[in-house]
């Protein structure tokens, strides 16, 4: 039997006095592309901050490749929503995707960025066709080079689940088009999980949606309907269809 | 110019005021491009300021006001780490109270101390040319911890300065590194305190860094830059400051700010070419 490589259980998490993810149950097999959708505060991110450990449930069970998130954590790929770091930085970007293995059983958490480490960034800069970046200053990219370079950060640790949160909310619709082509060839060798607010883009690209609003509302691989848009979004939503191809 | 080389040669005094400026420019340009790019400026004001509770308390209870400083500063380093990761919401409160509070009590000591008012405005100011040879053992030790400290964890401390929260998913402990940086931060003010005074200190501190980061594209050259700047400014204000009979500390601080005030426009400027350029050859 194929275990899951995420396994969610009953999970409640609140910030204060606000329930954020009541009892949400989700299972994620080795190899999916699945996508996460759901209104914005509907604990999408949240939801991803416990699966990477950087939060603990109040009640309920996370299983990450059988051990517990904090364990697990570095085996994870993570692409932010937006870059957590200031633009200004005095870094090139080998620097950054460099700094992606900081915490690689090879390369360790001291001393300097080492040949391996430029090297491995280097491929990973390849892998996500943004190898003529690699001595730019990380100011002086665009919105889609900035995510991509985000890409191989992520990538650069050899990671066996990647985790992105939105990462084309900043970027124009080109550019986004070419990162889930990239993802869907990564899909060949990773487990993806991906949280988008974009339901209808998403879709053509994902094996599986996970609707999430405080609880898990739906859980399948058929095209969405529009009534369960309606429960999701609360029925203020224009439905446009389409289908897969 | 000419009158301070004569005189450097001919007085031990003004060489020892050298040195103590050189060594003051590698702890400057070790730590301050940290303090620059992970924007702890304020913090490490506070940290300089509170310094002068130790040094009060250190000179009352007749303890080396050095090691007082450094106690002194490593404390409040390590309380106002603690007030940023607990009590964000209220953290330029506290710092301020915390920076407050530290030069209080050290009025109070040096007050009741006799004979120690008329040093305050060294401690304030600082005398470079009352450096003592016990200090300048003290600067050489302080720049060892400091320079091997950044050479053993160069990778953690740009990921932590770089992104926090991603270097906490790649599993380095950050808040370690973040109070670690912050005593590095403590041992730099106490460091620079010997030349330009606490006061002056937190310029000196970024200065520097701020002018090296017009123009570079690697933490480690801005390091090497700063270091450069710092040395150009401590021996030059140094200089210009001897014929005059002028303070060389504020001749100092004064020569860094004029320099980063001329380098911000100038780097201003060469960013404003380069957009013209894009939008005429894009």
């Amino acid at each position: 039997m194929i275990e899951p490589v995420i396994q969610i259980e009953s999970v409640s998490f609140s910030y204060g006095e606000t329930l954020v993810l009541d009892r949400v149950d989700l299972s994620v097999m080795p190899g999916e592309f699945l996508g996460l959708v759901g209104p914005n505060a509907g604990g999408k991110s949240t939801l991803l901050k416990l699966i990477l450990g950087l939060l603990k449930p109040q009640s309920g069970h996370i299983q990450v490749l059988g051990q517990t998130p904090q364990q697990a954590a570095p085996l994870l790929g993570y692409v932010p929503q937006f870059p957590t770091f200031p633009r200004d930085f005095p870094i090139r970007v080998e620097e950054v995707v460099a700094l992606g293995r900081l915490g690689k059983a090879a390369s360790g958490l001291f001393g300097w960025i080492g040949r391996v480490d430029r090297a491995m960034a280097r491929r990973a800069l390849a892998e996500v066709e943004a190898e003529d970046l690699a001595e730019r200053p990380i100011g002086r990219l665009s919105g889609g080079q900035v995510q991509r370079v985000l890409l191989a950060r992520a990538l650069v640790s050899d990671p066996k689940i990647l985790i992105l949160d939105e990462p084309t909310a900043n970027i124009d619709q080109r550019a986004e088009g070419e990162i889930f082509d990239l993802l869907a060839r990564l899909n060949q060798r990773l487990t993806i999980l991906l949280v988008s607010h974009d339901i209808a883009f998403i879709s053509r690209y994902v094996g599986r949606v996970a609707c999430l609003n405080r609880t898990l509302l739906c859980h399948e691989t058929q095209p969405l309907e529009s009534e369960l848009i309606q429960r999701l979004y609360g029925g203020r939503v224009r439905w446009i269809g389409h289908t897969h191809d | 110019m000419t009158e301070f080389l004569d005189a450097l040669v001919a007085h031990a005094f003004l060489q020892k005021a050298l040195i103590a400026g050189l060594l003051a420019s590698i702890g400057c340009g070790l730590i301050g491009p940290f303090v620059v790019v992970k924007r702890i400026a304020f913090m490490a004001g506070g940290i300089a300021h509170a310094v002068l509770g130790g040094m009060g308390a250190a000179l009352y209870f007749g303890f080396d006001p050095l090691a007082g400083a450094l106690v002194a500063a490593l404390v409040s380093a390590i309380l106002m780490g603690m007030v940023h990761l607990v009590w964000q919401a209220q953290e330029d409160t506290l710092i301020s109270a915390l920076w407050a509070v530290g030069m209080a009590i050290g009025i109070l000591f040096i007050a009741k101390t006799p004979g120690y008012q008329a040093d305050l405005m060294s401690l304030l100011f600082g005398n470079i040319l009352l450096v003592p040879d016990r200090a300048l053992v003290w600067m050489i030790a302080l720049d060892l911890v400091l320079a091997l400290t950044i050479a053993a964890c160069y990778r953690p401390f740009l990921a932590l300065a770089f992104d926090a929260e991603f270097a906490r998913l790649r599993g380095l402990p950050v808040t370690v590194f973040y109070l670690l940086l912050l005593c590095l931060v403590a041992l730099t003010v106490v460091l620079l305190i010997q030349v330009v005074g606490l006061i002056l200190v937190i310029a000196l501190l970024t200065l520097p860094a701020a002018t090296a980061g017009h123009y570079v594209r690697s933490l480690g050259t801005m390091i090497l830059i700063a270091t450069l700047l710092g040395a150009f400014f401590t021996t030059l204000g140094l200089a210009l400051s001897f014929g005059p009979d002028l303070p060389a500390g504020p001749t100092m601080i004064l020569l860094a700010a004029a320099a980063y005030i001329l380098s911000a426009s100038l780097s201003h400027g060469l960013k404003q070419r380069r957009a013209r350029l894009q939008i005429r050859d894009g």
